[in-house]
């Protein structure tokens, strides 16, 4: 038993990174999604951040020698940046020319893939851009608190606080401010909140560049905590933020939960061999690499049903609509 | 100009293709200016080389011809799907378990003699029907998005084909085994108009299959059936028609066409399914395939066959620049038709005013923009 509870820990402190990555990118697509516009073009604003966040260390940090956790500060913040440009053409698209949400976002999806490869390759000759590094930290004291010191303080992230500290902000925002009221209520009812003088499109424009900060730095997060060479793609994560959405009943908390389930599962890909008790078991690796995918479908089969999806979602904004 | 603007008041409807060309256009501009960023000196070369590459040799032709295959079908897959009222962005995963049930049939079952290939098509329609299957199932009967649900099959689909492969028709070196010859799809006369290419029969399947949708969508009451389910699901109900059913069945019929993208692919001589952590890249392509093709049967024909012709180009282009700037172009395509509506607008605006004719463009029907 003592084994089993020594594994979980082993687990937690692996998938705490991908757990801060998901829940980003999902806090992104809530912004976007409870504002009434669809944006399953997170995954490519995903791997537009983690992207401009390898090209910022390698070309920008390393070349000016800069202290570590400052590197790692300048891809996240130049992920996010980008992500928040990036995300403006899917909400020009889907805000001001009634776009099809689906299908704009598609195409950011598909551009975003295509042009970090095409660049890296340009530019260095291959697709894989490495910025293996020590970007872990300890924090003094902190570190020695006992379970939870070794968990959370110990060679861990700048990124991991950053995360825990927007998810507090995003909730508070979301429900103990105007802007959180009124970004709720043009996703519900648009014609009630212009209505009330709530700059309907403006609200959306608020909403959907916010979930592309947020989608930008949770790739540039995912890049230096987890995966440390970009690849061209992150294996669909962005669509599993966007499941974590759903089956998160798009609010703040349950993301965060469900983020963690999915983590979990992620990183038992990578580290299935280390367990007497799953090594025994000898399942190829691939079925590990599927299970968070079958888990996703499954939870979404059970709380899809009762959706409590925002009721504009997905719909252009038409003013003499009533 | 003026012929061109009285063409589009005579034919209202004309303005869907233009707007798709005007996507096409936006899409190859932008290209060249990325190129013009990377390589100002080449830029122009490079451009033309992807435009003409296809076109410089019977033998290039046949490549062209080859390479959009399998796009027109995920195309027709995606355009269906369309048509019923559905977003299929699960064809590649739909096009993977096709072709896995078509190479196991294509390796295994060599007592089939002459039927063998013809047997082995079919296998890879029913392995994506039954992929495409589960999605709408999930859609019909427990409310579950499909555009989540079946970028959530892609890659249970990726990864247990791999596993299937690995375990059943694994050829060493991370790929799988050959399919036998009497399962490769013939060849017939083709080779003599396209020498040294790889061209198949594969493209009067897709022709087939095309002419069969287009009857489907447009002369029987099944299809009507399946369109009026998309145009409103309760009103369609209330009309008398199973929607659950109808959806199943969309999404079934939409997979089983990827499906067979994906025998068409790999029932050859020369290309192996590859064991890796890649999602087909052929089943995205075929969104934009539809939409250029304004989800019309024939539409993504033509438009499947361009896409053939840039990535022709694309080879061609190769020493000058890197592949992925064809993807771009297609990603900003897509972009632009998703802007159409717009375009249209403007169009629109624009002939009013210059033949000061009271026009009516109408919205088509089936239209995604």
């Amino acid at each position: 038993m003592t084994a089993f509870i020594n594994d979980l820990g082993f687990i937690f402190s692996y998938a705490i990174p991908v757990m801060i990555a998901l829940m980003l990118v999902s806090l992104g697509g809530l912004f976007s999604e409870r504002s009434g516009v669809i944006n399953i073009a997170l995954d490519g604003i995903m791997i537009m951040g983690g992207f401009i966040g390898a090209l910022l260390v390698l070309y920008v940090g390393r070349p000016l020698g800069l202290p570590t956790q400052a590197m790692v500060l300048l891809a996240l913040v130049g992920g996010a940046v980008v992500g928040t440009i990036f995300s403006a053409a899917h909400a020009f698209a889907a805000i001001h020319m009634n776009s099809n949400q689906i299908i704009s976002a598609t195409a950011l999806n598909m551009f975003a893939p295509a042009l970090a490869v095409f660049t890296a390759r340009t530019v260095g000759g291959t697709e894989r851009i490495n910025i293996v590094d020590r970007y872990r930290l300890d924090i003094p004291l902190l570190a020695d608190i006992p379970v939870l010191g070794t968990l959370f303080f110990e060679r861990a992230f700048l990124s991991t606080f950053i995360g825990i500290a927007i998810l507090i902000i995003v909730t508070f925002v979301f429900y103990k401010t105007r802007l959180g009221l009124r970004l709720r209520s043009v996703g519900e009812n648009p014609q009630a909140s212009e209505s009330l003088g709530i700059d309907v499109y403006r609200m959306r424009y608020i909403g959907v560049m916010t979930s592309g900060f947020l989608a930008g730095l949770g790739g540039a997060t995912y890049l230096i905590s987890f995966d440390n060479r970009f690849n061209g793609d992150f294996l669909g994560l962005g669509f599993l933020a966007l499941a974590i959405l759903i089956s998160g009943q798009w609010k703040p908390i349950r993301l965060f939960i469900f983020a963690l389930i999915f983590a979990m599962l992620r990183v038992l890909a990578n580290l299935h061999d280390s367990f007497e008790m799953l090594a025994a078991v000898d399942l190829p690796g691939q079925f590990y690499r599927l299970l968070p995918y079958l888990f996703t479908l499954i939870i979404l089969a059970f709380f899809s049903k009762e959706s409590q999806a925002p009721k504009a979602l997905g719909q252009a904004y038409d003013q003499e609509k009533r | 100009m003026n012929w061109i603007l009285n063409f589009i008041a005579k034919k209202p409807n004309s303005i869907n293709v233009i707007s798709s060309i005007v996507a096409i256009i936006m899409g190859l501009i932008f290209g060249l200016i990325l190129m013009f960023i990377v390589n100002p000196g080449n830029a122009l070369l490079g451009f033309w080389t992807i435009l003409s590459g296809p076109f410089a040799s019977t033998r290039d032709m046949g490549f062209m011809i080859f390479y959009s295959t399998p796009i027109i079908l995920t195309g027709l897959s995606v355009a269906f799907a369309f048509r019923t009222g559905l977003f299929n962005i699960g064809a590649t995963g739909q096009l993977t378990v096709g072709a896995f049930f078509g190479l196991y049939v294509g390796v295994h079952w060599t007592f089939l003699g002459p039927f063998h290939w013809l047997v082995a098509i079919l296998a890879a329609a029913v392995g994506g029907g039954i992929w495409g299957g589960i999605t709408g199932a999930l859609k019909a009967y427990r409310n579950v998005n499909e555009v989540v649900s079946s970028i959530m099959l892609n890659y249970v689909s990726m990864y247990m084909v791999n596993l299937l492969i690995l375990n059943t028709i694994y050829g060493g070196r991370s790929e799988a085994l050959r399919p036998a010859s009497t399962a490769r799809l013939p060849v017939l006369f083709l080779d003599n108009i396209f020498p040294r290419s790889p061209i198949n029969i594969g493209i009067f399947i897709a022709l087939i299959v095309a002419a069969i949708l287009h009857i489907i969508l447009n002369y029987t009451t099944f299809g009507y059936e399946l369109k009026s389910v998309g145009l409103s699901r309760d009103a369609a109900k209330y009309a008398g028609i199973k929607e659950k059913r109808s959806i199943v069945m969309s999404f079934l019929i939409a997979g089983a066409i990827a499906g067979i993208a994906g025998g068409v692919m790999y029932l050859v001589g020369d290309r192996t399914f590859r064991i890796n952590e890649q999602l087909l890249e052929q089943g995205f392509t075929g969104i934009a395939i539809a939409l250029l093709g304004l989800s019309s049967p024939i539409g993504v024909v033509f438009a499947g066959i361009f896409y053939g012709s840039i990535l022709r180009g694309g080879d061609a282009a190769q020493r000058i620049f890197r592949e992925e700037i064809i993807d771009i172009i297609i990603a900003v395509i897509i972009y632009f038709s998703a802007l159409s509506l717009f375009t249209k607008q403007v169009i629109s605006g624009y002939v009013r005013k210059k033949t000061k004719k009271d026009v009516d463009f109408a919205q088509k029907e089936g239209d995604v923009g």
